[in-house]
């Protein structure tokens, strides 16, 4: 199992376009993804693909969260997941 | 044309417009002037709730229902990401945002457990999206705002799965000439005017929403055209929005109105901010806004002040109380707008067609006889008196000069108590809505306590008539030329003149917007019309067409008239004008 920590850059927090760009991001990977707010139990986590589960997680700007998957290529697609995270995608 | 919808196989089992359909007319009640030629395109039918607790129909296998739902999110996916490449800006983030919604793992997981537990797949994706959007709804703000989109999702996902267009306005690269029974608030909120040439409903009555929305966007429409529902897709029509009617596949007289109408358009979209008869009598002309947004318009516009700001327009999604700060800031919007000019703050005119769930009851069995407008003030005490606070606290430092009326007023002593509670707030000027048939009837011992009334003239007509303002059957008793209707405006006006200080009678009903009765109106010795922004020049040019004996004059034959559609035709003969703009 791998696992990131991203701080949400998005002033918006993590709802509207950034969930949206993040959604797609995940939806793009042969993994299966799991988001979760910092400091909560990983049966908690939810699937980060999916757009309902993100809003529901009301992340806001500076939170942090955890993202998990497992199995080949997992480190490297986190990675390019927390990039994400971490740019303001509103501003852009 | 190319038209998108969610099923290119549906079948409405209707034949295209042929050879016989030609010439074909619909007559209906004109609503919104204006002369125009388009393809049509039909509203479809609201998609309809599967049956509480439907199985999976004998023979079909969990697997097959399940597969057949996931190929129908799919497709509403494929279909909204479509659309949002041709949007832009926040309706294609909206559009995005909802496209992935209608693939949602979380969403389609949890319908396919349902129908793993033998619920058939309409019912599943039903009860699933119910779930999700109550979550939604739960969290509250932004998120609450998002259970619609889900619930939106549902209909269309259903719809694919019965193999029927999608609900909603149907959606097209080419502009077209919407036809339906008759539009919900919702429906009118997505209405894009860039793309819809005209409105023309089945139903519907002159006060509906459809009626409302094609005024404010300055759309051509008609309502009450019965049959014309039965068009098909893609049929060429003349609409003429004056005249209320609808003629298949134009000739070329048609075309040459609706290229006069193009000129015309050009030549209205200016007034010059004075209303005034041909002889120069004063009829200021402002404007009906629903917050700071509308009001920047109809300034713009030329609007001499606002004869009626809506408050509850400004608070219509709240679950809860608006504070004074965010009433303040609202408020304060629209009096910037109009630095030196007139503003009608109206009070929280909740119940009936608008509920705000902090202050109506959503049971009463006959709403609009119900606790609604002034009277909230019976059943939830306190928030009327913490308007009036807020809208006096807005008025300091404004420039404009600010005037408050309440809704729904029935006698005097209920005038006298509200004219009490502002002058406890330090508000200056207190009025009252003329909308029941008895305060027109008493308006003199109401202006003994107020300083000015305003005629609301769709209530007023629905109350006088005993028709419900939004049933399409009932269009020919619910329009403000009936005769019966005119008579209580001159009463109100006489009572005003009786109580002997000609404390101003303004109107601020939808009766404002058409130019023909504004010169009735004036006729009738109201002093002030209030109005959408977008009718304000056709009203000024028609206006200043009359002097004030003739005015006078045509209101004598309206007020005479046998029916309202003799007084309307009586008038209209008498207003060349009208003709030869198209109106």
């Amino acid at each position: 199992m791998s696992e990131r920590t991203a701080v949400i850059a998005s002033r918006v927090g993590l709802h509207a376009r950034p969930a949206g760009i993040f959604v797609a991001a995940v939806g793009e990977l042969p993994l299966e993804v799991t988001i979760a707010m910092a400091g909560e139990p990983a049966d908690d986590a939810m699937d980060a693909s999916s757009i309902l589960s993100i809003m529901s997680l009301g992340a806001s700007n500076g939170d942090t969260v955890v993202l998990r998957a497992e199995g080949e290529g997992a480190d490297e697609a986190l990675d390019s997941l927390v990039k994400i995270l971490e740019t303001d995608l509103d501003a852009e | 044309m190319i038209v998108q919808t969610l099923s290119g196989s549906a079948d409405t089992g209707q034949a295209p417009a042929d050879q016989a359909e030609t010439g074909r007319t619909f007559s209906g009640v004109g609503v919104s002037p204006g002369r125009i030629i388009g393809s049509i395109l039909l509203m479809p039918q609201a998609v309809r709730e599967p049956a509480v607790g439907e199985q999976l129909a004998a023979g079909t296998s969990v697997e097959d229902a399940s597969a057949l739902l996931r190929t129908a999110a799919k497709a509403v996916q494929t279909h909204l990401t479509a659309r949002s490449a041709g949007a832009s800006g926040a309706g294609r983030e909206v559009l995005e945002a909802t496209a992935l919604m209608a693939n949602d793992p979380m969403l389609v997981k949890a319908a396919v457990k349902l129908i793993t537990n033998g619920a058939s797949a309409e019912r599943a994706i039903w009860d699933a999206a119910a779930s999700v959007a109550e979550m939604l709804h739960n969290l509250g703000g932004y998120m609450a705002e998002r259970a619609t989109d889900v619930l939106d999702v549902r209909g269309r996902i259903v719809a694919e799965l019965r193999g029927v267009p999608a609900p909603g306005i149907p959606y097209s690269d080419t502009p077209f000439i919407l036809v339906g029974e008759d539009l919900a608030p919702a429906d009118t909120a997505t209405l894009d005017p860039a793309k819809v040439l005209a409105l023309v409903t089945s139903s519907g009555g002159p006060q509906s929403h459809t009626a409302i929305i094609a005024r404010a966007l300055g759309l051509p429409a008609v309502v009450a055209a019965v049959g014309v529902d039965s068009l098909t897709d893609g049929t060429r029509v003349f609409v003429d929005g004056a005249a209320g009617t609808i003629l298949v596949d134009p000739s070329a007289d048609q075309v040459a109105l609706a290229k006069a109408w193009e000129t015309t358009t050009a030549a209205l979209a200016v007034f010059d901010g004075t209303g005034r008869l041909k002889d120069g009598h004063l009829v200021p002309l402002l404007s009906n806004v629903g917050g700071a947004k509308d009001a920047v318009k109809a300034a713009a516009a030329g609007a001499q002040g606002v004869g009626l700001l809506r408050t509850e327009f400004c608070f219509l999604e709240r679950d809860t109380e608006p504070t004074i700060a965010e009433q303040v800031e609202a408020y304060r919007g629209v009096f910037d707008a109009f630095p030196g000019k007139k503003v009608v703050v109206r009070t929280l005119d909740a119940g009936a067609d608008k509920p705000l769930p902090f202050l109506t009851d959503a049971s009463e069995p006959n709403p609009a006889l119900g606790v609604r407008g002034y009277r909230t003030d019976f059943t939830s005490p306190g928030v009327l008196e913490r308007q009036l606070q807020a809208i006096a606290q807005a008025t300091e430092g404004t420039k404009a000069q600010v005037w408050v009326m309440a809704p729904m007023i029935s006698t005097a002593e209920e005038a006298e108590h509200f004219a009490s509670l502002c002058a406890a707030a330090g508000l200056k000027t207190p009025g009252v809505m003329v909308e029941v048939p008895s305060a027109a009837l008493t308006s003199a011992s109401i202006l003994e306590h107020v300083d000015f009334v305003s005629l609301g003239t769709n209530d007023l007509t629905q109350y006088a008539m005993a028709a419900d303002r939004q049933l399409g059957p009932l269009a020919g008793l619910n329009t403000p030329w009936q005769p019966a209707v005119l008579q209580l405006i001159r009463l109100t006006v006489a009572g005003s003149r009786d109580e002997g200080h000609d404390k101003p009678v303004g109107v601020c009903g939808e009766a404002a917007a058409d130019p023909a009765l504004a010169v009735v109106l004036v006729g009738l010795g109201v002093s002030t019309l209030s109005m959408t922004a977008r009718a304000l020049s056709a009203v000024a040019a028609v206006l200043a067409s009359v002097t004030l004996p003739e005015a006078e004059q045509l209101a004598k034959l309206a007020l005479t008239a046998h029916s309202a559609a003799d007084a309307r035709r009586i008038v209209r003969e008498k207003l060349p004008i009208l003709n030869t703009l198209g109106l």
